[in-house]
C-alpha cells in the first residue's frame, strides 16, 4: 500500500462522473458511521459490519457498471448495496427491522438486496457469493446482453473452496466474471498474512488462468482504472480477472469488536491513507472539481442520512401477517 | 396415446421438450453431454451420467453445459443465473454430493425470496439421484430428500413412474421456485405410459394409486411401486390398501392424506429414508395430530435402518424396505387390538 | 368338427390400451336364453368398469371364465348355443378355451386402430375399427375424447368401419381450437373426411358433438348418410352451465370429481379413475385454452351458446335422437326442441353419458337411423 498520491491524471472521468463517485464514497461513508453511532444506542438490533474505509473499492468497481451487471456481496455489504444503486433511505430502514425496509425487514444488514438494480444481496455466508457470480455471468452471456457479474469477496472468503471452485470455473466457461478480493488485513480476528498461504490473493489468478491484478484499495482512481480494464475485457468476451484490493477496515469485524488483535492501524489510515481525502485532493487540485462542490454534496449527503435515520426509527415494523410470506412465489 | 417409454426418456423428453419451448431453459452438469475437451473423442459421449441429458447438446448449442467436478461452483451458478433471468436445470449427480455444495442451495437459492422481502425469483431445478439398489455403498445410495424438505423455500418432486416424472418435471421447470428433483436410480428403466404432448403435474396434489378402505398406506419414489405390489398381494388376502403417492413432499398434499386415514383408520408410511426426521415420521405426526380420532390402530413406518447403505447386495437387499414388510405393516394395523 | 351353432363370448376390448378384463358379476346364469341386447356381465379393466352386452342370441351354456380372475382380450369367457347342441360338445370347447386362458394362446383381438390426419395443418388422431363398406364417424362430446365410444365403437363395428375422432382441444388432436365456433369445429370434421377418402359417413354426435354433427350434415348434406344425436347440444336453452364451468376450471382430482357426477344417471360411475384420467387431459399444455374457448361458444350466460336448430332443418337425412332421462348435463327437457321432428328415444336410466351407461341404446339408434338411410 502507498501513501502517497497517485501521478496519473484523472483519466477521462467528467467533472459529474466525479461528483458521482465522490457522492457514493461519501454516502457510503456517513451511513457507516452514522450506523455505527446508532448502533451504539441499542436500538438497531442483531449485528452489522461497517464497510468504512473501504469506499473506494465498491465505488471504483461499481462506477462501470449499469443495469445489465449483476454484483454479490458479502456481510460488510452496505458499500456495495450503495454503489450499485439501491435506495439508501429503504436500506437505513432495513437495517432497523423495518416494514418499509429494502427486504420488509426480513433480511438485515447482511441480507439487504435489490435484484432490479442487480444487487444480488449482502451474504452471510462467506465465500457464498462467487458461485452465485458465476451463473449472473452465465446469464449475460447466454442472453448476449454484455453484461458482466462482479463478485465482491474478503480475504477470508478467498480459502474457501466455493471461491476457488468460481474462479475455475469461470475460467472453464470463459465467464464475463469480475472477482474483487477486498483484502482489509483481517478476516474476523484472524490476519490474512496468516491465512492466505501465498503472498498475495490476486497471485492465485495464475492457477487459475486469468489475469491477477493488485490494487490499492485506499485510490478510488487505481481500483477505478483496473475495474475497468477487467471489466472491458469481460464484456469483449476476454473472460475473468480477480482484482485484489489491499486496505483497512475503520471499524471492527462487527460493531462491538474490541480489536485488540490489531494495533491501532485505523488512525493512521484515516489520517494519511482515507479514500476520501485523497479523492477531494486529487480532483481540487487538478481543478477538476471545487472544494464548494464537494462541501454541498457532504451537506446533502448528511442530509439524506438524517432523513433515513429518522425516517427508519418512524416506520412501522413488520406484522404478523408478513410473518409467513414471501417463502414461496406460489405454494 | 398409450405410448410406453421409460422413465430416463421421460425426462430426457421433458428437457427437450422445455428447452424447445423456452430459449432460457438450460441443462448443467458433470458430463451432461460428455467428452468436453476431449481431443479425440466424442462430445455428447455421455449424455449425463445415466444417459438423462444425452442428445440435447447437439440439439441446443451452448445450452447443455458441462462442468469441472465442482458442485459448489456449478449449482450456485445455476442459482445465480436463475436470479437473471434463465431457467437453469442442474444435474447433481448423486443426492449424497449434496455436502459439497448445499450452502448454495439452502443458504442461497431456498432464502433469497423470503430474505430478500419477496422480490426475489429462483427458477431453479436441481436433479438429483437418490436410493439404494445399485450396491453402489454408503456415498452414492442415500434417500436425502427429507433434509430438503425440511428446509422452507425448496419444493422437493419425488416422481414415482415415467408419467409423474414428465408431468412433474415439467413442472418444476416452469415453477418459479427452487425445486429439487428427486430422482431413484433403480426406476430409470421402468417403462410406463406417457403422452407426447407436454403436462404438468401440480406440485402438492397427491395421486391416489388405488382406492381402498381398510388401510392408508402412503408410499414415496420408488416405493410407490413396493407399496403397490404389497397392496395387490393384501387384497388377494381381503384388505384393501388405499395406496397415496404425495408426488411432492414439499409442498405436501396433507388433505389427502388426512382424508384417507379419516375414512380407513389405519396408516402405514413407507419410506426409504432411515427412519429419524424422515418423511415418514414426518406424516405420522401429522396424522397423529390431525386425526388421532379416526386412528383404530398405531401408525407403522416401513423404513430403512438407522445405518448407512450397505454394499454387499446380502445387506443391500435386506436395507431397502421391500413389499413383504409393507404386507407385514399393513397386516399388523389391520389386526391390530388393544 | 366344432358345430358351428356353438358360439363363444369372449372378452372386449374397450379401448387401445385395454389388454385384459376382470368379471366382477355374471348377470345372467347359465342355461339363460340370452338376446342381443342383454347385460351378461360386469367387467372390470385397469381405465374403466362396464356392462358386456350381448351380441349372441341362444342359452348360454356355460361360464369359462370365473368371477374375480383376469381374461385376455379376445379370450373365451363363455359358451353360447341353442339348447339342443349335446352337453358333451358344448364341454369340448369349454375345456379347449380353459387351456387357451391357462397357457396365453389366445389370439390377439384387434383392436381400434390409432391414427394421425393433417385437416388443414393441424393434427387430429382418430381411431378407426372394422373394414366395412359403410362408415360410421362418431364425434365426441365437451372434454371427451374418441375413447368415450368404446362401448360403442366395438358392436357396431360389425357392420360399419367405425371412426373415432378427436376434435380440436381434446384427446391427442391438436389444442389449437382457431376462434372455437361451430363452423369451424364443423369444418375440421368436413376436412377429416376429405383426408380419409370418406365421401359419405353415418354421423353420430354427443353433446357438442351432437351440435357439430347437426352442422356438418347442414353444410355438407350429401355427406351425411344418417345423422344419429346423443343429448345434443343446441337444441332448447337449458345447460347446467356450472357444470361446464367447472369441469373447465378445475386444476386437481379434488376440484373436478364432484362435477363429474354430474355426468351419469348413477353417481358411482364418477370415479376417481375417470377424474384421474380426465386430469391427465386437462394438464396438457393449451388444454385449458382450448375448453375455455369452447366455453365461450357453448354457453351464453348461463343459457346454451349454440342454436343448432335452423341447422337440422336443413339436415335431409334420416335421423335418430336419444337421450337419458337423468341427463343433468342438457336436461332431457331440451328434446321438446326437436318434438314434430322426430320421436326422441328416452334412455331410463341414463344421464347425460348413455353411450356409456346403456351403449345398446345408443348403438340400437344408429343402426336405426343407418336402416333409414
Amino acid at each position: 500500500m502507498t501513501g502517497t498520491l497517485p501521478t496519473q491524471a484523472t483519466g477521462e472521468l467528467s467533472a459529474e462522473s466525479l461528483l458521482d463517485a465522490y457522492r457514493t464514497m461519501r454516502t457510503i461513508r456517513m451511513f457507516e458511521e452514522r450506523v455505527h453511532d446508532e448502533f451504539a444506542t441499542g436500538e438497531i438490533p442483531g449485528f452489522v459490519h461497517l464497510y468504512a474505509g473501504e469506499e473506494a473499492s465498491a465505488t471504483g468497481v461499481c462506477s462501470h457498471l449499469d443495469d445489465r451487471d449483476a454484483i454479490a456481496s458479502t456481510h460488510r455489504g452496505h458499500g456495495h448495496c450503495i454503489a450499485k444503486g439501491v435506495d439508501v433511505k429503504a436500506m437505513m430502514a432495513e437495517i432497523y427491522g423495518k416494514r418499509t425496509g429494502s427486504c420488509q425487514g426480513k433480511g438485515g444488514s447482511m441480507h439487504i438486496a435489490d435484484l432490479s438494480k442487480g444487487m444480488l444481496g449482502a451474504n452471510g455466508i462467506v465465500g457464498g457469493g462467487p458461485p452465485l457470480i458465476c451463473g449472473t455471468a452465465l446469464a449475460a452471456k447466454q442472453q448476449g446482453t454484455g453484461g458482466v457479474g462482479v463478485a465482491f469477496f474478503g480475504d477470508g472468503a478467498s480459502n474457501q473452496g466455493t471461491t476457488l471452485e468460481s474462479l475455475n470455473l469461470a475460467s472453464v466457461w470463459n465467464l464475463p466474471a469480475i472477482f474483487v478480493a477486498e483484502n482489509n488485513g483481517y478476516a474476523e480476528a484472524t490476519a490474512s498474512t496468516w491465512s492466505v498461504a501465498s503472498d498475495n490473493i490476486a497471485d492465485r489468478a495464475a492457477g487459475f488462468g486469468m489475469p491477477g491484478v493488485i490494487v490499492d484499495g485506499f485510490d478510488f482512481f487505481a481500483v477505478h482504472e483496473a475495474a475497468g480494464e477487467a471489466i472491458t475485457r469481460a464484456r469483449e468476451g476476454g473472460g475473468p480477472t480477480l482484482i485484489e484490493v489491499k486496505f483497512t477496515r475503520y471499524f471492527g469485524h462487527f460493531e462491538g469488536d474490541q480489536q485488540t488483535y490489531r494495533a491501532d492501524e485505523v488512525a493512521n489510515a484515516r489520517e494519511n491513507l482515507d479514500c476520501l481525502k485523497r479523492f477531494r485532493e486529487r480532483v481540487t487540485g487538478g481543478g477538476e472539481v471545487t472544494d464548494e462542490a464537494l462541501d454541498t454534496v457532504d451537506s446533502e449527503v448528511a442530509a439524506l442520512i438524517d432523513a433515513a435515520v429518522a425516517e427508519a426509527k418512524d416506520a412501522p415494523k413488520p406484522s404478523q401477517a408478513d410473518l409467513e410470506t414471501d417463502v414461496y412465489v406460489s405454494y | 396415446m398409450a405410448r410406453e417409454i421409460s422413465y430416463r426418456e421421460a425426462l430426457n423428453e421433458t428437457l427437450r421438450q422445455e428447452m424447445e419451448r423456452d430459449q432460457s431453459v438450460i441443462v448443467m452438469g458433470e458430463d451432461n453431454s460428455g467428452g468436453a475437451g476431449s481431443p479425440a473423442g466424442e462430445q455428447d459421449a455421455w449424455g449425463g451420467v445415466l444417459g438423462v441429458t444425452k442428445g440435447l447438446y447437439h440439439q441446443f448449442p451452448g445450452r447443455v453445459l458441462d462442468t469441472p467436478i465442482s458442485e459448489s461452483a456449478f449449482v450456485g451458478a445455476a442459482i445465480g443465473a436463475a436470479t437473471r433471468g434463465q431457467r437453469p436445470v442442474a444435474e447433481l449427480m448423486f443426492i449424497d454430493f449434496m455436502g459439497v455444495c448445499f450452502d448454495q442451495i439452502f443458504n442461497q437459492a431456498a432464502k433469497f425470496r423470503y430474505m430478500f422481502g419477496g422480490k426475489a425469483v429462483t427458477p431453479v431445478v436441481i436433479r438429483t439421484m437418490y436410493g439404494a439398489g445399485l450396491r453402489a455403498a454408503a456415498q452414492h445410495s442415500q434417500s436425502l430428500y427429507p433434509l430438503f424438505t425440511s428446509i422452507p423455500g425448496l419444493k422437493v418432486a419425488m416422481p414415482s413412474n415415467p408419467y409423474e416424472a414428465k408431468g412433474l418435471l415439467t413442472q418444476a421447470i416452469r415453477d418459479d421456485d427452487p425445486v429439487i428433483f428427486c430422482e431413484h436410480k433403480a426406476l430409470y428403466d421402468s417403462i410406463g405410459e406417457v403422452p407426447e404432448e407436454s403436462y404438468t403435474i401440480p406440485f402438492g396434489e397427491a395421486n391416489i394409486v388405488r382406492e381402498g378402505d381398510d388401510v392408508t398406506i402412503v408410499a414415496l419414489g420408488r416405493m410407490v411401486s413396493v407399496a403397490s405390489e404389497a397392496a395387490d398381494q393384501l387384497a388377494s388376502s381381503g384388505v384393501q390398501a388405499d395406496v397415496l403417492d404425495p408426488r411432492t413432499t414439499s409442498p405436501l398434499d396433507t388433505d389427502t392424506i388426512l382424508e384417507s386415514v379419516e375414512n380407513t383408520g389405519r396408516l402405514v408410511v413407507v419410506d426409504e429414508a432411515t427412519p429419524r426426521c424422515n418423511v415418514a415420521t414426518d406424516i405420522s405426526a401429522l396424522v397423529a395430530k390431525e386425526a388421532f380420532g379416526s386412528l383404530r390402530a398405531p401408525i407403522e413406518m416401513v423404513t430403512a435402518p438407522h445405518t448407512p447403505v450397505p454394499f454387499s447386495d446380502a445387506l443391500e437387499d435386506m436395507y431397502i424396505p421391500d413389499a413383504q414388510r409393507v404386507i407385514n405393516a399393513a397386516k399388523s394395523v389391520v389386526e391390530w387390538e388393544r | 368338427m366344432t358345430d358351428e351353432r356353438i358360439q363363444r363370448v369372449t372378452m372386449p376390448k374397450w379401448g387401445l390400451s385395454m389388454k385384459t378384463g376382470k368379471i366382477t358379476e355374471w348377470i345372467v346364469s347359465e342355461g339363460d336364453a340370452i338376446s342381443p341386447g342383454d347385460d351378461l356381465a360386469e367387467i372390470d379393466t385397469d381405465k374403466i368398469a362396464g356392462t358386456l352386452e350381448s351380441t349372441w342370441d341362444g342359452v348360454l351354456r356355460r361360464f369359462v371364465a370365473e368371477v374375480g380372475a383376469d381374461a385376455p382380450v379376445g379370450g373365451t369367457i363363455a359358451v353360447v348355443a341353442p339348447a339342443e347342441v349335446p352337453d358333451a360338445e358344448i364341454d369340448a370347447v369349454v375345456e379347449q378355451a380353459r387351456a387357451e386362458l391357462a397357457s396365453g394362446a389366445v389370439e390377439e383381438v384387434a383392436g381400434p386402430v390409432p391414427g394421425t390426419a393433417d385437416v388443414h395443418g393441424r393434427s387430429i388422431t382418430y381411431s378407426s375399427l372394422g373394414e366395412r363398406p359403410e362408415t360410421v364417424l362418431l364425434v365426441h362430446g365437451y372434454g371427451g375424447d374418441g375413447n368415450s365410444w368404446l362401448f360403442v365403437q366395438e358392436p357396431l363395428s360389425a357392420e360399419h368401419t367405425v371412426y373415432t375422432v378427436d376434435l380440436p382441444g381434446h384427446g391427442t388432436s391438436t389444442k389449437d381450437v382457431g376462434d372455437g365456433s361451430l363452423d369451424g369445429l364443423a369444418d375440421t370434421v368436413l376436412g377429416f373426411l376429405d383426408v380419409q377418402g370418406i365421401e359419405r359417413a353415418h354421423l353420430v354426435g354427443h353433446s357438442l358433438g351432437g351440435a357439430i354433427a347437426t352442422a356438418v350434415a347442414a353444410k355438407a348434406p350429401e355427406r351425411a348418410a344418417s345423422l344419429t344425436l346423443v343429448a345434443p347440444a343446441g337444441f332448447g336453452a337449458r345447460v347446467n352451465a356450472e357444470y361446464l364451468r367447472g369441469f373447465a376450471s378445475a386444476t386437481s382430482r379434488r376440484e373436478l370429481k364432484p362435477h363429474l357426477t354430474a355426468l351419469f344417471a348413477d353417481p358411482t360411475q364418477a370415479t376417481r379413475q375417470l377424474a384421474d384420467d380426465l386430469m391427465k387431459y386437462k394438464r396438457l399444455d393449451g388444454v385449458d385454452r382450448a375448453l375455455d374457448t369452447l366455453l365461450g361458444l357453448l354457453l351464453d350466460g348461463d343459457a346454451q351458446g349454440i342454436d343448432a336448430a335452423p341447422l337440422l332443418e336443413r339436415v335431409t337425412a334420416p335421423l335418430a335422437v336419444v337421450w337419458g332421462r337423468e341427463d343433468k348435463v342438457l336436461p332431457v327437457a331440451n328434446a321438446e326442441a326437436l318434438a314434430g321432428r322426430v320421436e326422441v328415444r328416452y334412455v331410463d336410466g341414463a344421464g347425460h353419458m348413455p353411450h356409456m351407461e346403456k351403449p345398446n341404446d345408443v348403438v340400437a339408434a344408429v343402426r336405426d337411423a343407418a336402416k333409414g338411410a
